[in-house]
């Protein structure tokens, strides 16, 4: 069947199986291999995007179902070479090791601030606990969210970069 | 045996879960109506897939295979509400758990939803399941269903031209069976008020967006410090989710903590949960008598507008 989904404000038609989920859709059928494929069962949420701004697991939801609804991934963040706050405040506060659940994250975070622009430590940890980092690093993943609160405008270049 | 079933039982014979459900034939419903055309077009073989994150896992695994998939992902707007009507909440079978989770009302009237919501899965998932889809995917393990059978919720089921309501109870057949049938489809759920009914939902799971261990809900009226109507429903105890045993040792006796004790104990000698990875059947019936007997607490503290 024809599906066409807008992402990141681009309309993407292709003709798949009705069966095909959506991260299959993004990640084989767009080449967008920003958004992970992690336990495939809606446990882990790397495979997280924003549909209509809100985070849903892309693994448990048919490409079908998508085409209607506006969906965000990883790559959408970014827009004109400026990083969104969370990616920045995920660079500044090293809220990464392996990258693997990062995409989630920072998708669920965005989010969140979009909801709430100054939560708690507690409301975060509430917002990703439906995602898991196998690498453990949840305090730094919750300073980096904190960070992006905390620089919510279009974040200026760090000072190594100025004199650099 | 109903497909349904046969594909359950087909499925937990398979030794190698397969990630990617089988083929089916897709059809996106545009309203109630034409969902319930497509569903006597379609015959029994069709499922409607509302949120998705009940079905969607169960298709992976193969351990439901149906031949159409009718989308109704469009009736969110239809079937998404929280209103009262009638001195009724009535539910949309769209509305989402986030939705349930954030209502003012059900916060207020009907704690035991937001009490369920908070543990129900993860904040993710949230976002789109449903409750018509959790009620319809009558996993004994399920919450929703737990708390409308304590609250004693009426079940609205619509098929072509004709409406019927059904209680909770009856609506609830056993393990992934319920009294929706074949060109039928859930609507609704309401919930009757009462300004001196107190309501309550406990759950242990051992991480957030686990299936719950043992749950417990409880519903309690009083009037005059007497309990005019009682409800306990437990979830991953075993097909029968309610006591009723131990909702008639309570009514028409004031609530005292020895007799909200007592209720438990009827509560956990009538569950029959299973040992499994979350633990033996004695932990769990012991976890369901402690929960019952917090859950009966703390309903009726609200009850006596002791407790939010």
């Amino acid at each position: 069947m024809q599906v066409t989904v807008s992402i990141n404000d681009q309309e993407y038609t292709r003709d798949v199986e009705p069966r095909m989920l959506l991260v299959h859709f993004l990640r084989d059928e767009l080449g967008l291999t920003g958004t992970h494929w992690g336990c495939d069962t809606s446990n882990c949420g790397t495979c997280v995007v924003l549909m209509d701004g809100e985070p849903v697991k892309s693994c448990t939801l048919l490409a079908a179902t998508a085409a209607g609804h506006e969906i965000k991934t990883v790559e959408g963040l970014e827009v004109d070479g400026v990083l969104d706050p969370v990616q920045q405040g995920f660079t500044e506060m090293h809220g990464l090791q392996c990258g693997f659940c990062t995409p989630g994250m920072m998708l669920t975070a965005r989010a969140l601030l979009d909801r709430n622009p100054n939560p708690t430590e507690e409301e975060i940890r509430e917002a990703i606990s439906g995602q898991i980092c196998r690498c453990t690093g949840y305090a730094t993943i919750v300073r980096s969210v904190r960070w992006a609160a905390e620089h919510p405008a279009a974040p200026a270049p760090s000072s190594e970069e100025v004199t650099a | 045996m109903s497909a349904r079933a046969r594909a359950l039982t087909l499925g937990f014979e398979r030794k190698d879960p397969v990630q990617v459900p089988a083929p089916f034939e897709y059809a996106r419903a545009t309203s109630v109506d034409n969902a319930l055309e497509l569903l006597q077009q379609l015959g029994p073989e069709a499922r409607l897939l509302a949120g998705g994150y009940s079905l969607l896992p169960m298709m992976k695994l193969r351990l439901a295979a149906p031949e159409y998939l009718i989308d109704i992902d469009g009736l969110a707007s239809e079937l998404g509400y929280i209103r009262e009507s009638d001195g009724e909440v009535r539910i949309g079978a769209m509305t989402r758990h986030r939705e349930l989770l954030e209502s003012e009302l059900l916060a207020t009237r009907l704690p035991i939803f937001t009490d369920a919501e908070r543990v129900i899965a993860d904040p993710v998932v949230r976002n789109r399941g449903t409750i018509g889809g959790a009620l319809c995917q009558a996993d004994p393990a399920e919450d929703l269903s737990a708390v409308c059978a304590a609250v004693g919720a009426q079940m609205v089921i619509r098929g072509r031209n004709v409406e019927r309501t059904v209680g909770m109870r009856e609506f609830q057949r056993g393990p992934y069976e319920t009294a929706v049938g074949e060109a039928e489809m859930l609507v609704e759920i309401r919930v009757a008020l009462d300004p001196n009914l107190g309501s309550a939902y406990e759950k242990v799971e051992r991480r957030v967006g686990d299936w719950a261990v043992t749950a417990a809900g409880a519903a309690v009226t009083l009037s005059g410090g007497i309990v005019t109507r009682a409800g306990i429903a437990l979830a991953a105890v075993g097909a029968e989710v309610t006591s009723v045993e131990a909702e008639n040792a309570l009514v028409g006796k004031a609530p005292t903590d020895e007799l909200l004790a007592e209720a438990a104990r009827f509560a956990a000698a009538a569950c029959s949960p299973a040992s499994d990875q979350r633990g033996s059947a004695e932990y769990k019936r012991h976890v369901a008598g402690v929960l019952t007997h917090r859950a009966l607490r703390r309903a009726v503290a609200r009850a006596l507008g002791r407790e939010a």
